[in-house]
């Protein structure tokens, strides 16, 4: 049993020690915009918000969760910070296949809240670099990320 | 410029009672049989379907059926727009739905009536039929609002899902004849004749937004993997390690031992275990121990050794390979020309990586079954599952939910056939099968290997007299389609694309010799012309630096009677500034793609560092005739680039004893956000048919480089992936 903080809630989960948290969003909880993609933190795709940090999902085992706080990509959706950048997303028409991009949300959103300034298109780019797209989005990312820097100063 | 012919049975017929047919045939998925877009009658109770296409409400809200599988090509909005097109809807009004995986109704013209997302084809096929039922859609409304004000049709105009009496200007919303309306027994007769220039498009053209993207912006889009139903359980399958080899004993002791495991299956070419997590699942997966043949025939399969096999094999000009495309006497002019270039290229197998990785969710009752599957092919999913799980194609029932990444590897349904067969061990529970990324190297579908051979000769004025091209690879139709691909004389139109193309070179012989070796390959995004082109362009590049000749001069020469091919190539030099001066250390690489029937150039600046070619940008300028959406044939370019440019730098698949030796990132490593050039793209829509655009970016690419770095090293690149230090 562990108890949590899961997108400002307290919550509670029977499961092993052992189950990785994106399993434990995906099945126990049906959040299911948290992706599975490689399973190995090298993609990016399960990134959720761990104590505040982005955090690969699919190699953090329930047992470490314990006491914590998560939020996930439907918890940043109810944040102004998340409909920033929902907005900039679909401006830019952004996704492709879409399944990287709550990832890529994630990951943005913590970059954007950890930055001391505005970020050089190049820092965006440099700052998303662990979060892969198959599909090249990548630019357009980049873009969507300027733009909501741009609007919220 | 071939497209697949064995395949292309559509007509337009316009007798009878029914004006739009389409017949089936030539895929081997295919439900076989000939059928017709019927009108459907009203599909509920306070709707009306004028073609099987729509279905209008009386709020004059219409819901377009969207045929294709939508993977991020944007195929969700542009079928529907062509439909909108020409039955004067209002856009806005308009909500798409996915079709249900019925070929019969909604199978693609282009694919002989399969349901089949893939080789760019999608508007390219439909968009004949589907202007013309959009078309047939509004005479049926134009001739319901005439007998209903008792007016002649010929004074009734529709614009924007409204019907105007012109010499009234009395108005009707198309919801508002829903009630009581019928499809006429008679379909009004409709021809390409009758369909609107392209001056006069309303819809076609329009950068209209994408209607999956905002659910793509929030979390909230469902892939195939999100697919949750009651009671649904999870698999995990150890797979067999070499394609052919099937398990002979398994022990299963500990497995079945994990909490929450429900049960542990034999699969022809793995053991499956079902559980109430996917985690727990994998973990117990990992715990079975399984005996397996060793008789597969790939056993035998060394990608490296095999390459060096396929590179002698290439260059043995005097073996006949299948002939692809033939004009002239190659030979004949090879020996009188004035200068000869040879080259032996190589091109790795190469994986998709669908971000989603393969899944699929089954639930079988007695005689029937139901499938959520993200997959380019709703026709192969029912065709495996007939044949492999032994239901009759009418009782399987296939729902396509949004694809994480296609680029090929879900126009195979391999992954079906697992789910479906444990659906059928356990009737009545629904059963979620993952592969994990590992399973998903493991059981790669890849692009083939090649080499290819060519040889060119000029005459003493720097033209090109004589062509040769051999490629030697494993067939894809081969496999998928062996009849029609015996029938055709060995012709295999994926291997194959983009070995000929408009470059005006009268004596020319291009050939495959087919290997078999045990592993299957695939399509893979753009499949030939991803390798066909990167030797063509830059063997072209070459020839022209030898006769002192610009590579973009030399490639407008080539190209004097196809315009469209010459506007791309000017339209893309402009942007990049050919011709002008560069920072030092960067220069520019051109190259030009014909494939699918559009025209695209692209131009790459290109700097080294540590031996390494760095890209900082590419522009690309494309015609495809009629563009359906200009913004989204930027997004397909781009991100097609980049696919490209992604396995030209680093992606290679390599096969020892028929096992793959790359099992997830760590090890096959793919373009990352901080190496993406950005890429600049212009459309140049042209009155012509729509050519294909899912693919289109990618073969330009790894020869627009390649050429850059000729021309800054001297050193010409001539495998793919390029080798790590040049």
């Amino acid at each position: 049993m562990i108890e949590f903080m899961l997108n400002g809630k307290q919550v509670s989960a029977d499961v092993a020690d052992d189950k990785p948290l994106l399993w434990v969003l995906r099945e126990d909880f049906q959040l299911t915009g948290t992706k599975f993609g490689c399973g190995m933190a090298q993609c990016g795709a399960c990134t959720v918000h761990f104590n505040g940090q982005p955090t690969r999902s699919c190699v953090l085992p329930a047992a470490a969760v314990k006491g914590a706080s998560v939020t996930t990509v439907e918890g940043l959706m109810r944040t102004d910070a998340g409909q920033a950048l929902r907005k900039a997303w679909v401006a830019h028409q952004v996704p492709q296949c879409g399944y990287c991009q709550s990832g890529q949300l994630m990951t943005a959103a913590g970059m954007l809240a950890g930055a001391d300034g505005p970020l050089s298109r190049e820092q965006v780019l440099e700052g998303m670099a662990g979060n892969l797209c198959r599909c090249g989005t990548y630019n357009r990312i980049a873009d969507a990320v300027v733009s909501v820097q741009k609007s919220a100063t | 410029m071939e497209t697949n012919k064995l395949s292309r049975r559509a007509f337009i017929a316009g007798s009878g009672s029914v004006a739009l047919g389409v017949m089936l045939g030539g895929w081997t998925g295919a439900r076989g049989g000939a059928s017709l877009l019927l009108p459907e009658a009203a599909a509920a109770d306070a709707s009306f379907s004028p073609v099987a296409w729509v279905s209008l409400a009386p709020d004059n809200t219409a819901v377009i059926y969207s045929p294709a599988s939508e993977m991020g090509q944007g195929t969700m909005t542009a079928i529907p727009m062509i439909v909108a097109e020409e039955m004067e809807l209002d856009w806005h009004k308009v909500r798409v739905e996915q079709a249900p995986a019925d070929p019969r109704r909604f199978g693609n013209p282009g694919f002989g009536g399969a349901m089949v997302t893939g080789s760019s084809r999608t508007v390219k096929g439909y968009y004949d039929a589907l202007r013309l039922a959009g078309l047939q859609a509004r005479l049926v409304l134009v001739q319901a609002a005439a007998g209903k004000w008792g007016v002649p049709a010929a004074d009734i105009r529709a614009e924007r899902s409204t019907l105007i009496h012109v010499p009234t200007g009395r108005r009707m919303a198309y919801g508002d004849l829903v009630d009581g309306a019928r499809v006429p027994a008679e379909l009004p007769k409709v021809d390409k004749s009758m369909l609107k220039p392209m001056s006069a498009f309303a819809i076609i053209g329009k950068d209209l937004p994408r209607v999956e993207v905002p659910a793509k912006s929030d979390g909230s889009a469902a892939f195939g993997i999100d697919v949750r139903l009651p009671g649904m359980l999870w698999a995990a399958i150890l797979h067999a390690p070499v394609q052919g080899e099937k398990p002979l004993a398994v022990v299963d002791s500990a497995a079945l031992a994990v909490p929450g495991v429900k049960k542990v299956v034999r699969l022809p070419a793995g053991v499956a275990v079902v559980a109430d997590s996917f985690a727990t699942a994998r973990k117990a997966r990992d715990l079975l121990e399984v005996k397996w043949s060793e008789e597969a025939k790939a056993r035998s399969y060394d990608s490296e050794a095999a390459l060096k096999e396929f590179a002698a094999r290439a260059e043995r000009l005097d073996e006949a390979g299948a002939v692809w495309h033939k004009h002239g006497d190659a030979a004949q002019k090879l020996s009188g020309a004035a200068r000869v270039f040879r080259a032996t290229y190589t091109t790795d197998h190469v994986a998709h990586v669908t971000m989603e990785p393969m899944n699929c969710t089954a639930r079988a009752e007695g005689e029937a079954i139901e499938i959520w599957v993200p997959s380019q092919s709703p026709s192969g999913v029912i065709g495996i599952v007939a044949a492999g799980a032994g239901y009759k194609p009418e009782n399987i029932k296939v729902h396509i939910t949004l694809l994480g990444g296609g680029y090929g590897r879900r126009a195979e349904a391999d992954y079906s056939l697992d789910a479906a067969l444990l659906a059928k061990a356990m009737p009545g529970v629904p059963i979620q099968v993952i592969w994990t990324r590992e399973d998903d190297f493991q059981r790669a579908r890849p692009r083939p290997m090649t080499a290819q051979h060519l040889v060119a000769g000029i005459d003493a004025e720097g033209r090109i007299v004589g062509w040769r091209h051999r490629l030697v690879s494993e067939g894809i139709v081969a496999r998928t389609a062996p009849a029609a691909y015996q029938k055709s004389g060995g012709r295999d139109a994926p291997v194959m694309e983009g070995a000929d193309g408009v470059y005006q070179i009268a004596d020319q012989l291009v050939e495959h010799c087919r290997e078999q070796r045990g592993v299957d390959v695939s399509f893979w995004r753009a499949v030939g012309a991803g390798y066909t082109k990167f030797s063509i362009e830059t063997l072209i590049d070459e020839i022209a630096g030898a006769a002192g000749k610009d590579p973009l001069q030399y490639r407008l020469d080539l190209t004097s009677d196809t315009p469209r091919a010459q506007a791309v190539l000017r339209e893309a030099a402009a942007m990049a500034g050919w011709g002008g001066s560069r920072k030092p250390g960067h220069a520019l690489g051109l190259a030009f793609s014909d494939a699918w029937s559009t025209f695209i150039a692209m131009v790459a600046e290109v700097s080294m560092s540590e031996g390494r070619p760095v890209v900082h940008r590419l522009w690309a300028a494309v015609d495809c005739g009629h563009a359906i959406s200009p913004a989204n044939i930027k997004a397909q370019v781009e991100g097609a680039a980049l696919f490209g440019l992604s396995a030209a730098l680093g992606e290679r698949l390599v096969y020892k004893g028929g096992q793959v030796q790359q099992h997830n990132l760590d090890t096959y490593p793919l373009l990352r956000a901080n190496q993406a050039p950005v890429v600049e793209v212009t459309v140049l829509p042209t009155d012509n048919p729509p050519g294909g655009m899912g693919e289109v970016g990618l073969p330009p690419v790894a020869p627009a480089v390649a050429n850059a770095v000729a021309r800054l090293t001297g050193k010409r690149l001539r495998n793919l992936p390029f080798p790590q230090t040049i």
